[in-house]
């Protein structure tokens, strides 16, 4: 065979490959481009400006959603994180154990159920407990969040403990280590980089939640994602580019931080 | 006194129940916000609707036939329930229809990024990742602006004169379709790079060695070996698509409803949340169904290869 001959070159596929990276960003660019746009018709274009951001930074239910939304991440991918480590460390690096797969399985639950039964099964469990103890508070939100976030931090955690060997943890041991010790001196300083992928990756879903938020959430408890679905429903100014533009923006940070962190190897 | 083995067999024993302790919190968490929920839906589905939603605590197995049939108002007579059904059907055909197209553009994708040189394909999957994690409603709104009658399509469209008024896409069931595979294009592309990335060129030269084509290739060396990529991204794109909820509600405008938008109706304006909770139940054996599927055919083909 000839020297030089692409043996992996398909024909047409670059084209196609470069389609879809072109039409998966037009939407994306136009969106931002508009945001800047000065004119309050989203057709003609009337010079740059930032004036919609402005609008929507003064903008007092935008402001409340996104804090909102940031609490409510912020616990919920935390609690999430700890409870997917601890779970990940009773997972990994053992013999199968009886209900080992069980486990797997439950862990793993919220990903298998479609989003909406998982928001219906919620509204009616939670309207039968704001009934019963008259509670309303962002709790129910944070749980149902914290729920879901679980097997999206544990995947990254479970994969970063399954590339360790025990030796390291066995030769703590044998050096008189506590099982404490050694956890905090050499297993979590490993485990590190998983944990912290883990929690980006459940702060993010939480961040994004709809379905679930829409129907979980009481009166005056929109997140920025529900607000931004009611809005949808009204004639939609450049301010929801300029919203949405922010917030892509935090979503692109945080996937590039997490690209980093899970890139990194011991 | 103890002997070693049953001191081993203990101290298995005490290691398992630390485990259980362990993962404790995330199995309650996930019980209490999750599973639990499930069987209280189950049980919902068998009460009679209440007044003004909610339910009434009788027995009750008319939300399950009201998922396919419908009383006649007038001389009670069941017959199929046309309107639920054509949302079945569409919700189906737009789900197959979704995952044929991300199959076709995916496939390619895939493919070319997993045959970059190690160093750019971690760019290209990263350009796949950004609009994965990009919030959904974002990516509905920015398709949105997209195909509206004054978006860029129309624009471009009446602009070069290849039409002399804005085309309708907004509001139809293409647009639907369209926003759900703009949407669910890297839940394709993801599993099919991992399949692929795997293949064993050495193969592939063989092939070539004893002449085969390009797409002889593709067909008897390359579709074989990402079968399981193929499967799996099928299964990804296919089971959110039939769920669907934010895409079609926000692109089909509220006329064109999805299964989920059918199910949300039933705890807003329907009022009838049992009917609600047995067609949640329906699409969840669906969606079992297709995960039950997957599986079987996940681990005949790890048997397969090995």
């Amino acid at each position: 065979m000839a020297k030089g001959f692409p043996i992996k070159r398909q024909p047409g596929f670059a084209t196609i490959a470069m389609i879809c990276f072109f039409l998966l960003y037009l939407p994306i660019v136009t969106l931002v481009v508009y945001a800047f746009n000065a004119n309050s018709s989203m057709a003609v274009w009337g010079g740059f400006s930032l004036r919609w951001f402005y609008a929507a930074w003064n903008n007092e239910q935008v402001i409340e959603a996104s804090l909102r939304s940031l609490r409510i991440a912020s616990v919920a991918a935390v609690i999430a994180t700890i409870c997917a480590t601890m779970a990940a460390l009773a997972t990994t690096r053992t013999r199968p154990y009886r209900g080992l797969t069980a486990k797997y399985a439950f862990i793993n639950q919220p990903l298998m159920v479609p989003e909406i039964v998982t928001a219906v099964a919620l509204l009616i469990f939670f309207s039968r407990i704001k009934v019963a103890t008259g509670y309303s508070g962002l709790g129910y939100l944070i749980l149902a969040h914290t729920a879901f976030c679980i097997p999206f931090a544990y995947l990254p955690i479970r994969a970063r403990l399954e590339n360790m060997d025990l030796t390291l943890e066995t030769a703590a041991a044998d050096l008189y280590a506590t099982p404490w010790k050694t956890f905090r001196r050499v297993t979590l300083p490993l485990l590190w980089p998983g944990i912290l992928a883990g929690f980006m990756l459940a702060f993010v879903i939480s961040l994004d939640d709809v379905v679930i938020t829409e129907f979980v959430k009481s009166g005056g408890q929109d997140t920025l994602p529900t607000y931004m679905l009611g809005q949808l429903r009204r004639i939609v100014t450049p301010e929801m580019n300029a919203i949405s533009t922010v917030f892509l923006a935090i979503s692109v940070v945080i996937v590039t931080l997490f690209f980093l962190v899970s890139r990194r190897r011991t | 006194m103890a002997s070693a083995s049953e001191i081993a067999v203990e101290r298995d024993k005490a290691d398992i129940r630390k485990r259980w302790l362990l993962s404790a919190p995330a199995l309650f968490l996930i019980f209490i916000a999750g599973t639990g929920p499930l069987f209280i839906v189950i049980v919902y589905s068998f009460l009679a609707p209440g007044n003004y939603g909610d339910v009434k605590w009788e027995f009750s197995t008319d939300a399950w036939t009201g998922v396919f049939l419908e009383r006649d108002m007038f001389d009670d007579t069941l017959s199929v329930a046309d309107a639920h059904l054509q949302i079945f059907l569409r919700s189906a055909w737009l789900s197959l229809v979704t995952t044929v197209l991300t199959l076709i553009f995916g496939f390619p994708t895939a493919y070319f990024i997993a045959t970059r040189s190690e160093k750019s394909q971690a760019f290209w999957l990263f350009l796949i990742t950004i609009p994965f994690w990009t919030n959904l409603l974002i990516r509905t709104y920015a398709i949105q602006e997209v195909i509206r009658n004054e978006g860029i399509v129309n624009t471009v469209l009446l602009w070069t004169g290849i039409i002399s008024t804005p085309i309708q896409i907004m509001y139809t069931d293409w647009a639907i379709a369209l926003g759900m595979i703009y949407v669910y294009l890297p839940l394709m592309v993801l599993p099919l790079y991992a399949s692929m990335e795997k293949i064993d060129f050495r193969l592939v030269e063989a092939g070539y060695d004893l002449y085969a084509t390009r797409f002889q290739v593709l067909r008897r060396i390359v579709l074989p070996l990402v079968k399981p990529g193929i499967v799996a991204g099928c299964i990804l794109v296919f089971i959110p698509s039939l769920g669907a909820y934010v895409t079609p509600r926000v692109l089909g405008g509220g006329r064109n409803l999805m299964f989920g938008n059918l199910i949300e109706l039933q705890f807003g304006q329907g009022r009838n949340w049992p009917l609600g909770a047995a067609l949640s139940l329906t699409l969840m054996v669906i969606v079992m169904g297709a995960l039950i599927f997957y599986v079987r055919n996940a681990s005949r083909g790890d048997r397969r290869h090995g």
